[in-house]
Formats: C-alpha cells, sequence, structure tokens
C-alpha cells in the first residue's frame, strides 16, 4: 500500500506532463490546467497519506526498491524510493506548495497559446525534484539532479521569441551545468571508493572510517560545488536573478519548492559525509555567509520588483548553507520550509501585482497601491514581515532565530589547531538580517505606500487569491512548530525530522534571542525613515522619469500601522537626518574616494590582467578550433603517437 | 593451412591503416577522403578477422559484419552529403573551405 | 609464406597507395576495387571464406558502385583534376606523410612483441551465424538501427528542395 502510494506520487506528475506534452494542442485550456492540477494534487494528497503512514509505522523510514539499474563486479546501482522524515518533509513541501502555485498559474497564464508546454513543463519539473528528494541512490537521483535543470531551462525560455529570455535561460543552464560536472566527479569518486551510491550503504561505509579522508574531503567538496551550483551560491550567483525571465509562477516555483532548494537537500541528506569533513562544512558556512551578506546588498539598490525577491532567495539560500556549515542540517531544514512559504507567497503576490500594474515591474514607478489591492498589500506584507523576520508573529522569525543561535554556539574547524568562533558569522549574519528587513521594507513602501504612480486596473481572480491566502497563513503560522527555548519548549519540527539526534539546548542568553527579534525592526524603522514618509529623506531616482506628480491623501493607514512608525516621524519633524547628515556626508565622501583610489588601483589592474591572459588563451584556443576535418584528424593521429610512444618507453 | 601469421596480417593491417591515414591527411577532396576512410576501416576488419581466426572465435568475423555495416552507413551519408554541397552551387570538393556551417 | 598470400598483400598496400595519390576520382575508385579484391583473397587464406565473400559482394560490389554513381552524377572535368594536381604538391604531402609513417613505425614497434604462430582454423558462415544470432543477437539489432538511421538520413540529405539552384 504504502509502496504503490510513494510511487505514485513521482508518476502521476511524470504521467501529466506526458500527457501534456502529447496533446500537441488538441486540449483545451481548461483541461490542461485540470490535468496538471489534479496531477499535483492527487500528489499532494498521496504524500500526506504517506505522512500518516510513517507517523503511525514504528519504523522511521519506508524503502521501495523498483530493479536493477547496473552491475558489475564492484559496482553496482538501482533505482529505488527512500521515504524518512527528511524526505517526507521535502516531497510535502513540493507537492503542497507546488500544488499552489500549479492553481495560482491555471489563471496566470490563460489564455497563452504554449498552455500545454508551460504545464507540461512545470509537471515535470515538480517530477523530477520528487525523484530527486526520493531516490536512495546517489545516481537515480542525479537524473532528477538533471531533470531539474532541463526543466529549469524550459520555463526560463519559456517565451522563446524574446532573445533576452533565451539568454537568461542559456546562461543558468550553463552555469548549473558546470556544477553537474563537479558533482559528478564527486559521485564518481566516491563510487569508486565506496563501491556503491546507494546512501544507506554509503553513510554506513563512512561512519565505518572504510573511505580515507583526503578521498572523502575531495568527493565532498566536489559536491558541495555541485550543490553551491544549484543553490546559486557566491562565485555562481549570478544566474538566479536572471531566472526572472520565466513567468512569474515559474520563478515561484524554482525559488521555493524546487531546483534551488535541491542542494540544501542533498546536503542535508548526505549530512554524514560532510560532518565527517570538518574543512568542508568550514568552506560551506563561509560562501553561505559571503553569500548571505552580498546579495543582500545587491537586493538594497534593485529597482526591478521580481529581481529584488531574487536577490532575496539567494540571501536566504546563504543563510540555510550557513546553518549546513554549523552541521545543523534540520535548522537549514527548517528555513527551507518557512522560506518556501514566503518566497512562494511573495513571488505570487508580485505576479499578481505586475498584472494588476499593466506589466510594470519598476518600483520607483508603483506607489500607493495599497488602496487599490488591500489584499494583495495585506498578503505581501506577511511575506515580507516573515522574510524579514519580525518576532514572534511570523515563520521567517522562528527559522531565522534557529539559525543565528545555532551558529553562536557553533565553531568551525580550519587547521587542527584553529577553530573559528561562530561569534564572527552571527555578526555577519545579524547585519544580512538587517539589511534584509531594509531592503524588504524599501520595497513594500516604495510599492504600496506613497503616492501612485500607476494606472491599474482589473481585478485579481478568486484562483489566483486563495493560493496567497493560504500561503499567507503559513507564511505566519507555519514555523509555530519549533520556537526557542526561552519563548517556549516546542520542538515539533527538529523532533519529527530528527527523533534520534534532538538540537543541543543550548543555555544561551537571553539577549541574543532580543538582538535577534530587534535588528528586524529597526531596519523596518531605518526603511520607514528613508523612503517611507511623506517627503522621503532619500531620493532615489529610476531611469525613466517620473510620471507628473499628482496631489495625494497621506497614507494614514501606514502612519497608524505601528505605535513605533510614529518616533521616526516626530524624529523627522526636528530635521533630525539633514543635520546628521552634514558629518555623515564628509565621511561618506571621504571613503568614497579612498573606494575610488583603491579600485582604480588594485581591481582595474587584476581584472585588465586577466582579461587580457583569457583573450590570449581564447585565441590560442580559438586557433585549434578552425573547422577543418583535416587538421582534427592531424591532432586525433598526433595525439595517438604520443601516447604510442608513451606505452612504448615507459 | 598456415599461409599467414598473425603477425604478418597485423603488418599488413598496419601498413593499410596508415596509408589510409596519410590520405586522410593529405587529399582535400572529400571523395578522396571518403575512399581513405574505407581503408582505414578495413585494415580494422582485417585486425579483427585475423584475431578470430588466431583463437578459433566467430566473434571476430562478427564484428567483420560490424565494420561493413558501418562502413556502408558512413559512405552512404558521406556521399548524400557530397551531393548536397554540390547541388548548393559548390564548385570544389574542398573539406577545408567547409568550416563556415553554411550550405 | 604463401607466395599467393605475398602477393594479394603486396597488391592490397600498393592499391590503397595508388588510391591516395590518383588525381581522377574514377581511377582511385578502380583502384581501390583492386585493392578490395586483394583483401577479400588474403581473409579467406586467413581461414574466413564467409567475410571474403562479403567483402566482395558488398564492399567491391555494393559500396563501390555508389562510389561510382556519385562520381557520375558529379560530372568532374579537367579543371577539377588540375586542381587536384595543385593540391597534391609536395609541400602538402610532407607533414602528413611524417606523422602517418610516425605511427606506422610506433605500431609496428609494437608488434615486434608478438609472437609468429601460424594460423590454422578456418571459421565456416555456420559458426558466424550462430554467434550472430546467438550472444550477438542486439548487436544485430543496433546495426540495423544503424542502417535505418543511415537510410534515413541520405535520403534526407540527398532529397532535391524546391527553389533550389
Amino acid at each position: 500500500m504504502a509502496e504503490i502510494l510513494l510511487s505514485l506520487v513521482v508518476v502521476i506528475p511524470l504521467a501529466a506532463s506526458v500527457i501534456l506534452f502529447l496533446s500537441a494542442g488538441r486540449l483545451s485550456g481548461f483541461l490542461i490546467g485540470a490535468i496538471a492540477c489534479g496531477a499535483i494534487s492527487l500528489s499532494a494528497i498521496f504524500s500526506a497519506i504517506l505522512a500518516g503512514l510513517l507517523h503511525s509505522q514504528l519504523s522511521p523510514s519506508l524503502h521501495v526498491f523498483f530493479w536493477e539499474w547496473m552491475r558489475t563486479a564492484d559496482f553496482s546501482t538501482g533505482i529505488g524510493f527512500t521515504l524518512d522524515p527528511l524526505s517526507l518533509v521535502m516531497i510535502l513541501i513540493v507537492t503542497w506548495v507546488g500544488l499552489l502555485i500549479h492553481l495560482y498559474a491555471t489563471r496566470y497564464m490563460a489564455g497563452d497559446p504554449g498552455l500545454a508546454r508551460f504545464f507540461g513543463c512545470m509537471t515535470l519539473f515538480v517530477a523530477s525534484m520528487l525523484l530527486l528528494v526520493l531516490s536512495s541512490d546517489l545516481l537515480c537521483m542525479f537524473i532528477g539532479w538533471e531533470g531539474v535543470g532541463l526543466c529549469s531551462y524550459l520555463l526560463i525560455g519559456f517565451w522563446y521569441t524574446e532573445p533576452a529570455n533565451l539568454a537568461a535561460a542559456r546562461k543558468a543552464f550553463i552555469i548549473t551545468r558546470v556544477g553537474d560536472a563537479a558533482m559528478l566527479c564527486g559521485l564518481l569518486l566516491l563510487a569508486t571508493e565506496a563501491s556503491s551510491l546507494q546512501v544507506d550503504t554509503l553513510l554506513q561505509t563512512v561512519t565505518a572510517a572504510k573511505i580515507s579522508q583526503s578521498a572523502l574531503t575531495f568527493s565532498t567538496l566536489l559536491i558541495l560545488v555541485g550543490t553551491l551550483a544549484k543553490s546559486a551560491q557566491l562565485p555562481f550567483q549570478s544566474w538566479l536573478p536572471d531566472a526572472m525571465a520565466g513567468p512569474t509562477p515559474t520563478s515561484a516555483l524554482i525559488h521555493a519548492a524546487t531546483m534551488v532548494t535541491a542542494g540544501i537537500y542533498l546536503i542535508a541528506r548526505l549530512h554524514v559525509l560532510f560532518t565527517a569533513t570538518p574543512l568542508v562544512l568550514t568552506i560551506m558556512a563561509v560562501v553561505g555567509t559571503l553569500t548571505l551578506f552580498l546579495a543582500a546588498c545587491n537586493a538594497l539598490v534593485q529597482s526591478d520588483l521580481k529581481r529584488i525577491l531574487a536577490w532575496s532567495t539567494v540571501s536566504q539560500l546563504g543563510y540555510m548553507f550557513l546553518a549546513l556549515g554549523t552541521g545543523l542540517w534540520q535548522v537549514a531544514l527548517f528555513h527551507l520550509m518557512t522560506h518556501a512559504f514566503f518566497k512562494a507567497l511573495l513571488f505570487l503576490c508580485a505576479g499578481a501585482i505586475i498584472t494588476r500594474v499593466h506589466h510594470e515591474q519598476d518600483i520607483f514607478r508603483m506607489g500607493g497601491l495599497f488602496r487599490t489591492m488591500p489584499g494583495i498589500a495585506l498578503a505581501f506584507l506577511a511575506g515580507a514581515t516573515s522574510l524579514a523576520g519580525f518576532p514572534l508573529l511570523t515563520a521567517g522569525f522562528y527559522s531565522k532565530e534557529l539559525i543565528l543561535s545555532s551558529v553562536w554556539n557553533a565553531s568551525f574547524f580550519l587547521a587542527p589547531d584553529l577553530i573559528l568562533s561562530g561569534h564572527v558569522f552571527w555578526v555577519v549574519a545579524l547585519a544580512g538580517a538587517f539589511l534584509t528587513s531594509l531592503y524588504i521594507s524599501r520595497c513594500f513602501l516604495l510599492v504600496f505606500m506613497g503616492k501612485a504612480k500607476t494606472h491599474e486596473s482589473g481585478q485579481t481572480p478568486l484562483l489566483m487569491a486563495i493560493p496567497l491566502g493560504c500561503l499567507s497563513f503559513l507564511a505566519l503560522f507555519g514555523g509555530m512548530m519549533e520556537m526557542p527555548d526561552a519563548l517556549a519548549h516546542v520542538h515539533l519540527f527538529t523532533e519529527m525530522v530528527d527523533p534520534a539526534h534532538a538540537l543541543p539546548s543550548a543555555d544561551e542568553p537571553l539577549w541574543l534571542l532580543l538582538v535577534g527579534g530587534g535588528i528586524p525592526v529597526l531596519g523596518a524603522l531605518l526603511a520607514w525613515i528613508f523612503w517611507g514618509q511623506r517627503n522621503p529623506v532619500l531620493h532615489e531616482t529610476s531611469d525613466e522619469p517620473a510620471p507628473p506628480q499628482t496631489s495625494q491623501p497621506v497614507p494614514i493607514l501606514a502612519a497608524c500601522l505601528l505605535p513605533l512608525f510614529r518616533i521616526p516621524s516626530w524624529l523627522g519633524r526636528y530635521d533630525f537626518p539633514a543635520r546628521l547628515s552634514k558629518g555623515v556626508s564628509i565621511l561618506i565622501n571621504g571613503m568614497n574616494t579612498f573606494a575610488l583610489q583603491f579600485r582604480a588601483c588594485i581591481f582595474m589592474n587584476v581584472s585588465h590582467q586577466t582579461l587580457m591572459t583569457l583573450r590570449q588563451g581564447n585565441l590560442l584556443m580559438a586557433y585549434t578550433q578552425n573547422g577543418r576535418v583535416r587538421w582534427y584528424a592531424a591532432w586525433i593521429a598526433g595525439g595517438l603517437c604520443a601516447s604510442l610512444a608513451l606505452a612504448g618507453l615507459t | 593451412m598456415t599461409v599467414f601469421s598473425l603477425n604478418e596480417t597485423l603488418l599488413l593491417a598496419v601498413l593499410l591503416f596508415v596509408v589510409g591515414l596519410a590520405g586522410i591527411l593529405v587529399r582535400r577532396n572529400l571523395l578522396f577522403m571518403l575512399m581513405s576512410l574505407d581503408i582505414m576501416l578495413n585494415a580494422a576488419a582485417l585486425v579483427f578477422v585475423a584475431a578470430g581466426a588466431k583463437w578459433h572465435d566467430a566473434s571476430g568475423q562478427v564484428m567483420f559484419l560490424m565494420i561493413l555495416a558501418l562502413a556502408a552507413v558512413e559512405t552512404a551519408v558521406g556521399l548524400a552529403v557530397i551531393l548536397r554541397l554540390h547541388a548548393s552551387g559548390r564548385p570544389t570538393l574542398d573539406a577545408d573551405s567547409g568550416n563556415l556551417l553554411r550550405g | 609464406m604463401h607466395i599467393l598470400a605475398l602477393t594479394s598483400a603486396c597488391i592490397s598496400i600498393l592499391g590503397a597507395f595508388m588510391v591516395i595519390t590518383r588525381r581522377v576520382a574514377v581511377h582511385a575508385v578502380l583502384y581501390l576495387v583492386v585493392t578490395l579484391l586483394a583483401l577479400a583473397c588474403v581473409l579467406a587464406l586467413l581461414g574466413a571464406p564467409f567475410a571474403a565473400a562479403l567483402e566482395v559482394i558488398i564492399y567491391a560490389g555494393a559500396i563501390m558502385v555508389l562510389f561510382v554513381f556519385v562520381i557520375m552524377m558529379l560530372n568532374l572535368g579537367k579543371p577539377d583534376r588540375d586542381r587536384e594536381t595543385e593540391w597534391l604538391r609536395p609541400r602538402a604531402w610532407v607533414g602528413p606523410a611524417a606523422l602517418a609513417s610516425i605511427l606506422g613505425m610506433e605500431l609496428l614497434f609494437g608488434l615486434r612483441t608478438l609472437s609468429g604462430t601460424g594460423i590454422t582454423f578456418q571459421i565456416t558462415p555456420r559458426e558466424v551465424g550462430l554467434s550472430l544470432f546467438g550472444p550477438y543477437v542486439l548487436m544485430v539489432e543496433l546495426a540495423s538501427f544503424l542502417l535505418l538511421t543511415g537510410l534515413v538520413t541520405a535520403f534526407h540529405i540527398g532529397r532535391h528542395w524546391p527553389g533550389e539552384h
């Protein structure tokens, strides 16, 4: 029973995608939406039933073995599924959030000529992700891993008549491919060392220390590179913001449920391997910390609504990598879950807003939308506060607080006698949280408050509103199942995911909690001072000239939203920022000059040299690729000569 | 019937192979390149048959058959490409000028 | 060594050399046929009569006819012959010939170590057929796929498209 259900969870979306791809325009739009949503909802219901079954059963996991894929003398691999609490959480997120996004998309994409292709790709996307999550064998998982990459390519380039979209799709595909190559190398290295890629046997082999430490470090490092590319971390971050070229439901799916979470999941799945290699964990934490800070800085200066959200995803994924780097994968998984809720919500809200204001994405050309679309504004507010981590009320607070406290207590291994304290990372993560709150509040204030600058029209249909409502609920209350010890002793999530190893309950000082909760509020206050007042302190200009201003009433509700918000307006009455700014501006000018000089001296030089070297190398390589068959044949013959000579001489 | 030893057959195959390789590298005409390719394939097939005869295994001749099928397909497709190039107004069958990915 | 074996081996190498040095395509095809016939002799002497027959029927028969057809359709003339002469200057020969001879030397150097015992067995078509449709049946299917693909490709590429000069 459970075995059949488990295979059906994957097979049904796959079947739906096959049907949709083969329909070739013969199905009506309603039928296409019904097939896609029906398949995903069946899958979601089955995964809920499986959750119940797994909960009632005594055994902690469920294994299904389908068939043997290949077998050689010292390596064998098979196709099989494993359902344990970790994969259960993931399939619940993927199917339920995916279902809400699909429901939304049936209305959002209605009337598009490529509707069948769109939903075919979307269901295939979900099916690949489920395969990735459920596979009990890493080679089988790699199929899902590649399938996810393929579907993201197809969906980002969905409107393929626009060259920019195709460029974005290619970029995403190629960058993740770089990581996939590294990942495959890592898997093959593991396979040769452990003679199996079955996750359970692999973990046992590592626990019994049958693999040499250097090989293990090297293979985990390669796998880490693969996950970094998939999850858009620091060297590979640039594909994710460009992936906005696809339809908005696709962005929501990529950012919330599928694709970018795959990297986090894989590391959580293989956490035994990674804890055996502390150096890789440290690298992971450093990359995550840098990414979360830099991506937050990037999000602060964007003017495109979807791009802000994309950079915030990169930043939040950085938090997850930081949490994984501490070795507490449950914490990362918890943040993954809450992130899936609020990021899907934010993207779907953004899609609804952009549709209503005639495909305008620049936040400086929106404004005052709170009056015309209060429902969406409240949903966006729920998502935004959750992303910022407003204390007590939102899901993001609990998960981010958990990450911060685990980072505070963690220590990172560098060398045998050099241990890095987690406090450094904690400070950067806290700064990142401050910036997160600042940029998302800026986004909210500029889009929904202030003067109206666009003419919006239409209504948000019910089918789009229902997913928003559900996700708002989850984004607000989805985090209540795990609370800091100081508030209440609730640890439902970590106990469910890993009953054997409860989180170490450190007696952390209360001020940590207060700081973690206070920082987002501080960020929001600063955002209010900068952008929220009637005459904003910071006047940012977008590229286009602003439309003629019209007199609008003061946003009353915004002023009364929180009593705390009155303080900045009171400060503003005394012209405090202006007086402050004189001193600050001198300081900033000095720093600016210094930075410019520094950049001119070092960075320009370095980048110029790199460019020249690369160009020379490129010319050299291009010379060998001249398209002449005879030339290639000569290279082959020359290589053969050389290798034969080598074999003959040795 | 000890007319050929394995070593002598291999010698013959090597010589044929090298002549074919030289043909591919020297000639610019696609037609001659195809013929040289056929010579090389024959050399490879000869090695298979000789090895099969040496160890008394029919697999060698099975491989010969496979190479035959491969050669037939390769020649058919190659000649079709040549005809196509000629039909699209290319005056010579110069392999070196075919590097622009244009018909 | 048998005088017949020596003759056929020499003829095949000589024929192959002539193939790659001819200027007129039809001459090269004729020399290639000679080479293939000589190779068929070698195969027969190696104790593989089935392979020898196939070499004559399919290679020297069918594939060469293809070449002849294509050369007929290409309508080559004196300008082509002159161009071949121009392309076959010693300058073009030196490099490739050196490369090929190095490879040949190395292969021969590697052959030194093999034993020189004679070949005594003869493999009948019956044995070939049994192993072809026994353990290698999947390979036969794959070869049929390959042939089908080649057929479709050749048909598609060689098609005359309307609106073409």
